[in-house]
C-alpha cells in the first residue's frame, strides 16, 4: 500500500460490502440467504443488523468474515476490508485477517468454547499463534484480558474449564478471546440471546465500552430492536436476504419508513403498556428464500400491501435525511399508507393484527 | 423467622393452587453439600388467574414449576391443587393428577419427539388415557391443532423439524391442551423465539386461557413479557420470593431493589431514552452456600448490617403488594422484629 492509498483509506469505510450475494445449493433449489447487500462500516462505528430468523443476518456477517462452507455456496459481489478485496481470498489468506483484523463472538458461548481446554489456554492460543508470544507472555496477557472483561479473580479463572463458569462469564471469556489480538472489527452474532436480561445489559455495556476504548468497529446481529437501540450508531433491517431499511439509529426510530420495521418495533412488549394489552404481531412467516415472492418480499405479510407491491420489487429509495434508505413503494407516512391506516383502525385490525399462520 | 413469609397468601375459595413452604434441595454427590434451589417459598394462584414467576437463571423458578408437577417431588412443603395435596399422592394418583396440570417448555423443538409425526405427538396423551374412541380422539386433536393455528392435514404428514420454532411451540401448546387441563405451567415458553413470534405465542396463550378457562403459571426471565401476560407476579431471587404484586403495580412502584434492577435491565426500544444504569455488578452467588440474612444483600446498593444478619419477611406495603425487604424503595422501613434475647 503506497502513501496515497493510506491517506485515502482513513476516509474510506473499514468494511464495505457491495452487492454481496450468498446463495446455498440445497435439495429444494438455490436458497438466496443473502441477496444483494451493500453496507459500510466506518472505523469506531457500530452497525446493528436486525431481522427475524432466516432473514440472512447471520449469513451476512459470516460472508464478510469469510466463514462459509467450502461446498455448495455461490458467492457474488465484493467484500472490502480497508479498501482491499477480501471476498475472494482463500482460508489460508484469511488467516492473517481472522483474529488480528476481524473477530467474531457467537450466540451460545458453551458450544463455541472448547469444553476440554482451560480458559487460559483458549485465550492465549491466538496470541501465541498470531502474535508469536511465548506461552508465559500469552498467559499474562490473557489474565489482563479477563480483567478487562470484568471477570473476578482472573488469575484463578485461567485454570478453569468452561463448565465451571456461568453463562455470562463464558460470554465474557468469548469476548476476551475475540479481543485478544486487538481486532479492528468485531462481529457479535446474537451475543446476548442466551443470557438473562440483567447479564444481557452487562454484556452490551461491556461491548460498547471495549468498542470505545479500542476504537473498534462493531457489527451487532440481533432479532431484538430493543437491544440495538441503545448500543449502535446505525441500523440495517434485513428481510428475506435484503436490507429493507438502513438509517442512523435515532433516525430509524424517529422516522421509520418501512412498514416491516414498524411492525418489528411494535411487536416488542413494552413495560409502559398495561398488562394483558394485545401485542401486535406480524402475521405469517418469513419468506421462503428458495422461492421468494415476486414483488416486495414483505408484501404477503404487510398490512399496507397494494397490487404494485405484489408484482414489482421496490428499489432502494432515499428518505428525506441522508444515510436513510428503504425499500417500499408506500412507506410509513405516505398518503397510501395513511389511507390504509384509517381503514385498519376503523376495522379494529390495527391494534390486534392477528398472527394466523 | 425463617422462610419468606406467607402474608401474601389469600384466603379465597377460588384458590386453585396453594404452595406453602416449598423447599427443594439437591445433594451434591457424597460431599454432604446441597444446592438450595428453592428455600421455603409460598404462593397461591386463583382460578383463571395468571401468575408470573420471574428471576435470573438459578433463582429456582423452573425448579418451582417442576416441583408443582412433582418432577421431582420437593424436599419439603405442601402443594395443594384443587383441594388435593399433591406431595402425598401415590405414583399412580399423581400420574392422574398431572392430566389436570400440564407443562410447556422453553425449547419447543427438543421437547417434541423428532421421529414422530406431529399429529401423533398431540394424540399421544389421549391414547395413554384412553379418552373416547379413536375417531373421537383424532377429531379432538384436529380441533385443537386448528385452535393453535396449525393445519391438521400438514400435521398428519409432517415431523417437528418441518415446522418453525414458533409453530413447534404452538404444537407443544396443543399437546398440553388436548387433555383439557385446568392449569398450564409455562416454563420460559417464548425465550427461544424471535420477538415477532413471541408476540404471536403470547397472544395465543391469552386467547386459549379465556377459551379453555385456564389458569396459568408463566415462568420467564424477561419481565416485559411476564408483565404483559400476568395478573400477579412473584419475583424470585436465589430460591426466595422477594416481591409479590399485581403486574401493573410492580412496574409502577417496584419496592424491592432487585425488582428495580430487573426492570431497568430491559432494553428500551428507543434510542432517545438514555440507558438507565441501575444495573448490578456480578451474578447471583452460588445456591450451595447462600448468603446469610437477605439473599440479595451482597449485590444490593442499599444493604445494611441488618440485611446481612436478619432475613426479611414478606409484608404488605399497600393492598395486594408484598415485599421482603428491610429497606424497600416504597412503603417504608420494615418494623424491627421483636426478638427474644
Amino acid at each position: 500500500m503506497n502513501q496515497s492509498d493510506m491517506v485515502r483509506s482513513e476516509h474510506e469505510p473499514l468494511v464495505e460490502t457491495i452487492d454481496v450475494k450468498t446463495h446455498f445449493k440445497t435439495a429444494r433449489g438455490i436458497a438466496r440467504a443473502v441477496d444483494g447487500v451493500s453496507i459500510q462500516i466506518r472505523r469506531g462505528q457500530s452497525l446493528g443488523v436486525v431481522g427475524e430468523s432466516g432473514s440472512g443476518k447471520t449469513v451476512l456477517s459470516r460472508s464478510i468474515m469469510g466463514l462459509l462452507p467450502r461446498n455448495g455456496v455461490i458467492r457474488e459481489g465484493s467484500v472490502r476490508y480497508q479498501g482491499q478485496e477480501i471476498g475472494n481470498r482463500s482460508d489460508k489468506e484469511m488467516q492473517s485477517i481472522w483474529g488480528r483484523e476481524m473477530a467474531m463472538i457467537f450466540q451460545d458461548p458453551m458450544t463455541s468454547l472448547n469444553p476440554v481446554m482451560k480458559v487460559g489456554k483458549q485465550i492465549s492460543e491466538s496470541l501465541r499463534k498470531n502474535l508469536g508470544m511465548s506461552s508465559s507472555e500469552a498467559l499474562a496477557v490473557a489474565e489482563k484480558l479477563l480483567h478487562d472483561v470484568r471477570i473476578p479473580e482472573p488469575a484463578r479463572r485461567l485454570n478453569q474449564y468452561p463448565h465451571e463458569l456461568s453463562g455470562g462469564m463464558r460470554q465474557r471469556v468469548m469476548i476476551a478471546i475475540a479481543m485478544a489480538c486487538g481486532p479492528n472489527m468485531l462481529f457479535a452474532d446474537e451475543p446476548t440471546t442466551a443470557l438473562d436480561v440483567t447479564v444481557q445489559a452487562q454484556i452490551l455495556e461491556l461491548l460498547s465500552e471495549q468498542k470505545r476504548d479500542r476504537n473498534m468497529s462493531l457489527l451487532l446481529v440481533t432479532h431484538n430492536l430493543g437491544v440495538v437501540a441503545g448500543y449502535t450508531d446505525e441500523i440495517a433491517v434485513m428481510y428475506g436476504g435484503k436490507v429493507v431499511e438502513k438509517a442512523p439509529t435515532k433516525t430509524l426510530f424517529a422516522n421509520t419508513k418501512m412498514p416491516y420495521t414498524e411492525a418489528l418495533l411494535s411487536s416488542i412488549p413494552r413495560l409502559d403498556q398495561p398488562s394483558h394489552s394485545r401485542l401486535s404481531t406480524i402475521p405469517g412467516r418469513p419468506p421462503d428464500i428458495v422461492h421468494p415472492p415476486k414483488g416486495c418480499r414483505f408484501a404477503p405479510r404487510c398490512a399496507y400491501v397494494r397490487d404494485l407491491c405484489l408484482n414489482e420489487e421496490p428499489e432502494l429509495q432515499q428518505a428525506d435525511s441522508p444515510d436513510h434508505t428503504y425499500r417500499c413503494f408506500y412507506p410509513v407516512g405516505s398518503p397510501e399508507y395513511l389511507e390504509r391506516r384509517v381503514e385498519l383502525t376503523r376495522k379494529g385490525e390495527l391494534v390486534a393484527s392477528e398472527g394466523s399462520n | 423467622m425463617a422462610g419468606t413469609g406467607k402474608a401474601h397468601l389469600r384466603d379465597d375459595k377460588n384458590v386453585l393452587l396453594r404452595v406453602e413452604d416449598l423447599v427443594v434441595e439437591f445433594p451434591i454427590g457424597r460431599t454432604g453439600l446441597k444446592v438450595n434451589a428453592v428455600s421455603g417459598i409460598s404462593f397461591d394462584v386463583l382460578k383463571g388467574e395468571t401468575l408470573g414467576i420471574v428471576g435470573e437463571s438459578g433463582c429456582g423458578k423452573s425448579t418451582t414449576g417442576r416441583a408443582i408437577m412433582q418432577l421431582p417431588s420437593p424436599t419439603s412443603g405442601s402443594i395443594k391443587f384443587d383441594g388435593t395435596e399433591l406431595t402425598s399422592l401415590s405414583g399412580e394418583a399423581m400420574r392422574e393428577a398431572r392430566t389436570k396440570i400440564q407443562m410447556i417448555f422453553q425449547d419447543p423443538i427438543s421437547s417434541l419427539n423428532p421421529r414422530r409425526n406431529v399429529r401423533d405427538i398431540v394424540l399421544e396423551p389421549l391414547t395413554i388415557w384412553n379418552r373416547g374412541t379413536k375417531a373421537e380422539q383424532l377429531a379432538a386433536v384436529d380441533k385443537i391443532l386448528e385452535h393453535v393455528g396449525i393445519d391438521p392435514q400438514r400435521a398428519a404428514e409432517s415431523k417437528p423439524h418441518q415446522f418453525s420454532g414458533g409453530q413447534c411451540q404452538r404444537i407443544s401448546i396443543a399437546r398440553s391442551l388436548v387433555l383439557n387441563p385446568q392449569m398450564i405451567i409455562c416454563d420460559e415458553p417464548v425465550s427461544a423465539l424471535d420477538v415477532s413470534v413471541q408476540a404471536q405465542v403470547v397472544n395465543l396463550l391469552e386467547d386459549l386461557k379465556k377459551e379453555f378457562e385456564l389458569t396459568l403459571v408463566f415462568i420467564a426471565h424477561d419481565l416485559a413479557v411476564v408483565k404483559n401476560i400476568s395478573d400477579r407476579i412473584a419475583v424470585m431471587y436465589l430460591g426466595k420470593i422477594c416481591e409479590v404484586s399485581s403486574s401493573d403495580d410492580l412496574y409502577r412502584n417496584p419496592a424491592h431493589p432487585y425488582t428495580e434492577v430487573l426492570l431497568s435491565s430491559i432494553p428500551v426500544p428507543d434510542p432517545t431514552v438514555a440507558v438507565k444504569k441501575i444495573s448490578v455488578d456480578g451474578e447471583p452467588p452460588s445456591p450451595v452456600s447462600p448468603p446469610a440474612g437477605c439473599r440479595f444483600n451482597p449485590r444490593c446498593p442499599n444493604a445494611s448490617d441488618r440485611c446481612r444478619s436478619e432475613e426479611p419477611t414478606l409484608r404488605e406495603i399497600e393492598p395486594g403488594h408484598f415485599v421482603a425487604c428491610h429497606h424497600p424503595l416504597t412503603g417504608g422501613e420494615a418494623p424491627v422484629s421483636v426478638r427474644s434475647n
